[in-house]
């Protein structure tokens, strides 16, 4: 799991362009969106296609994200759960 | 109707332009085909937030437009224009590739969002919170000037009154590379300082994006009135010059009245025949100013013609560099711009000192 | 200077028809024109539905009369086919007479074929003359050409879902400075695998029928079309008796300066297109009598423009219906292809249904025309919407 949260961040960074953020500044428990790390709607539709693409995860429904991109806890919770790669 | 007035500039190019205390006085040379633009600081403009998804041409623009708010000393415009050939390209380049590349599969949208035309001026009216008019025309060499048109119009009529306009374009890889196929860019390294003696095709590609605040209230700092736009989408080589008089005629001047001439010649041995048109003949003795050697060629690269008239009418100051002739002028007063790309979409453009 | 703006021709080709006449059988009859998607190869085809015309590039250029060396983009193609009907409609016999330009629209350009040739352009000298015509200027070049427009006025808009409807506020804008007497207004934009793929990664694409302003509405179907509109002078107008279809009474443009694709909530830009509107008509709310959506059935627009109506109009809400059910939302062509349809509803008096609406929407208790409805109309409002928070008006009137 440790090594799926740090994958997450690492991931998370480089595909949103989150340049003046590091790895360290994201806790687990640090709320992704809006008033937290500041992820909007269209990294949401980003954060879809690598679940997509990383862990073979289909959303269909982008208000699903919502949920699931809470932070990086209940993120990876729910890959652990769902991956089907 | 209101007179027009260029309050405020600001302009990345490449040369240091984007500082405004500052007029072509270290001058870039470049021996090359594509040359692209001297980068102010981006990050002292555009938080990072911000700045995250923006490809170059937005930033750019972005800049730019802060520039020359800050240069006509306003926070915010009536209306937004912007003009822009080929759009963002780089973000275009990205996402059809990607298309490609991945079959359709695992996109994301960030580049496609990022592609449609209108993103500098929507960003830029994000940034400022301006709510009000925003357009953005895409008609290749006559981008810019359509900008300009629709702006003068408004603030004539009084509809608004102080607007931002802007021309900017960017460099994308695969766009230069097709384009050195079709020989619309030179094919060889060449020095920019030498392109009215070249005898090849092509030009040397340049990018960049040159901002203006505009406003029918002249202010002390203004730099010009812009007194007259005129775009043509068909013009032979052996018209300009009757279009230039009637012109010039509908403004009620003459060849005379005219102390300089802005000229967009960019080295295509094929096509800077239009300029030479009036070069040799109406305007021969008319103080004749080129800048393509500094700025590149682009398809709002005209847009820094209408910078270097705007700094010369304000400062009175003519650099040696974009010298195309010898004359002695004294007082610069009225100056044309005339301009067109492979022979289409020819404008002609008049400011006078304020 | 011009006071009024007239409309004097319109030509159109959408996935409901050829031309103006066949668009309105379409209209009445309640005729969609989606379907799947027969001319790109996508491996979305089984996952969206789309309003694509039905002739392919072949015959359109036959159409034109256009040797096999050319490179027309479809965009191009669709875009000449328009506006030759609409200079044929208006009886424009020399082109040249007046002065007389064109503003045109369009966010896809040549880019169906950049597509296609993109990595071919490299190996394959034959494909190459399509690199020119990839920037969105050119379509509008060539239209220009087809036309006979020389040594004028001749620019294009690109705004996205707006562009056409900014196209015509323009041509008006022209029209009235006396800058020009006479302006071909409009747009074209053809189906592309960037604009499928685009908006399918925004996940805002039906795999069914669009159904704007309904609850349940899955997603827009995109589509494509071209349509133009002649504008003519109070001097051309008096000069060559024309007949008049309508007039361009009132625009507005203006940004939600909110999201780069989202409209706002509260619809913000669109209230402040539909105000500045109705001041340029010198109109009350009251004098609408029809209201063409923008409604693409994507949850976002939908909400976002009925909430800005009800902001406008308050509780007296007029007529209201979203023509996308028909066409499909075809980008920056929108703007024209509407507006075709309110200065034929002006003409004929008739209000045409929103198709394929069932359930109400729980956000507020407004609903669209659902049925054809003849009602004697004076004013009908269009809307635009697109991204970059770019918000349009236009308002057609049948008297100056």
């Amino acid at each position: 799991m440790e090594v799926l949260k740090q994958e997450l961040k690492e991931n998370i960074i480089e595909q949103l362009n989150l340049e003046d953020i590091a790895v360290e500044d994201i806790a687990d428990d640090d709320i992704l969106f809006g008033d937290g790390l500041g992820l909007d709607s269209i990294d949401a539709l980003e954060l879809i296609v690598m679940l997509d693409k990383n862990y073979g995860i289909k959303l269909t429904d982008p208000k699903e994200g919502r949920e699931i991109f809470a932070s990086i806890e209940v993120m990876a919770k729910y890959i652990a759960e769902h991956r089907t790669k | 109707m209101s007179a027009v007035y260029i309050t405020g500039i600001g302009s990345i190019s490449s040369q240091k332009t984007f500082d405004n205390t500052e007029f072509l006085k270290e001058i870039n040379t470049y021996t090359d085909n594509v040359i692209s633009v001297v980068n102010p600081n981006y990050k002292e403009y555009i938080p990072p937030a911000a700045a995250r998804r923006m490809a170059k041409g937005i930033k750019m623009g972005v800049v730019a437009s802060k520039i020359a708010l800050a240069d006509a000393n306003i926070d915010n415009v009536d209306a937004i224009i912007t003009g822009t050939g080929m759009g963002c390209v780089r973000d275009s380049e990205k996402f059809v590739s990607a298309i490609i590349d991945n079959n359709e599969q695992y996109l994301t949208p960030t580049s496609f969002i990022q592609s449609t035309h209108n993103t500098v001026g929507g960003q830029i009216a994000l940034g400022l919170q301006c709510k009000g008019y925003n357009f953005t025309y895409v008609h290749a060499s006559a981008s810019f000037e359509s900008a300009l048109l629709d702006a003068q119009l408004q603030l004539e009529n009084d509809e608004a009154n102080t607007i931002l306009i802007g021309g900017v374009d960017e460099h994308g890889d695969h766009t230069i590379t097709i384009h050195k196929l079709i020989n619309h860019i030179k094919s060889e390294k060449t020095d920019a300082t030498k392109i009215l003696d070249s005898k090849t095709e092509g030009a040397i590609f340049g990018e960049g994006a040159n901002f203006f605040v505009v406003s029918n209230q002249k202010q002390d700092s203004s730099y010009a009135q812009v007194i007259a736009i005129q775009t043509y989408n068909t013009l032979a080589e052996t018209e300009v010059s009757h279009a230039a008089q009637l012109f010039l005629k509908d403004n009620n001047l003459d060849i005379n009245d005219i102390d300089a001439i802005v000229l967009g010649n960019n080295g295509d041995v094929k096509y800077d025949t239009f300029y030479n048109e009036l070069s040799s003949n109406l305007f021969k003795d008319t103080q004749q100013i080129y800048y393509k050697h500094l700025s590149g060629e682009f398809n709002t690269a005209s847009s820094f013609g209408v910078w270097l008239a705007s700094k010369i009418l304000k400062t009175q100051e003519l650099p040696e560099v974009v010298r195309l002739n010898k004359k002695s002028v004294s007082n610069f007063t009225t100056i044309l711009l005339y301009n067109q790309y492979r022979g289409e979409n020819h404008s002609f453009t008049l400011l006078r000192k304020c | 200077m011009s006071k009024g703006v007239a409309i004097t021709g319109m030509g159109i080709i959408s996935a409901i028809g050829n031309n103006v006449a066949e668009n309105y059988q379409s209209l009445i009859n309640g005729k969609k024109g989606i379907s799947r998607i027969s001319k790109i190869d996508t491996i979305h085809k089984d996952d969206i539905m789309v309003g694509e015309i039905a002739s392919t590039n072949l015959e359109l250029e036959q159409q034109l009369g256009l040797t096999p060396d050319n490179n027309y983009s479809r965009t191009a193609l669709l875009g000449a086919i328009a506006a030759k009907e609409a200079i044929q409609d208006a009886r424009i016999s020399d082109i040249n007479a007046y002065t007389t330009g064109l503003v045109s629209a369009t966010s896809v350009g040549g880019m169906d074929m950049t597509e296609t040739y993109y990595y071919d352009y490299l190996k394959n000298k034959s494909t190459q003359k399509y690199i020119e015509g990839h920037h969105a200027g050119d379509s509008t070049q060539k239209i220009a050409e087809q036309l006979g427009i020389k040594k004028s006025l001749v620019t294009t808009i690109s705004t996205a879902c707006s562009s056409a409807a900014n196209a015509i506020m323009f041509g008006a804008r022209l029209i009235k400075s006396g800058k020009l007497d006479r302006v071909i207004v409009g747009g074209s934009d053809c189906l592309s695998k960037f604009t499928i793929n685009g908006f399918k990664t925004l996940m805002i694409l039906s795999d069914t029928y669009n159904t704007p302003f309904d609850e349940n509405r899955k997603g827009l179907n995109l589509g494509e079309a071209a349509a133009f509109l002649v504008l003519e002078s109070d001097k051309v107008i008096a000069a060559e008796k024309k007949e008049v279809l309508g007039y361009v009474k009132g625009y507005g443009n203006a940004n939600d300066a909110y999201h780069q694709t989202a409209s706002s909530e509260n619809g913000d830009g669109a209230t402040l297109a539909m105000q500045k509107a109705l001041k340029v008509a010198a109109y009350t709310a009251n004098d609408i009598d029809y209201i063409n959506a923008h409604g693409t059935a994507t949850g976002n627009n939908d909400l976002s423009e009925g909430r800005a109506i009800l902001r406008v109009f308050g509780k007296e809400i007029p007529d209201f219906s979203s023509t996308k059910a028909y066409t499909g939302h075809t980008l920056a062509a929108a703007g024209a292809i509407e507006a075709v349809y309110a200065v034929l509803a002006l003409q004929h008096n008739i209000i045409y249904p929103n198709l394929n609406f069932k359930t109400q929407m729980k956000e507020f208790d407004i609903i669209p025309q659902l049925e054809l409805k003849e009602k004697e109309l004076h004013t009908v409002l269009s809307n635009s919407l697109g991204f970059g928070g770019n918000c349009s008006t236009v308002i057609f009137s049948k008297e100056q």
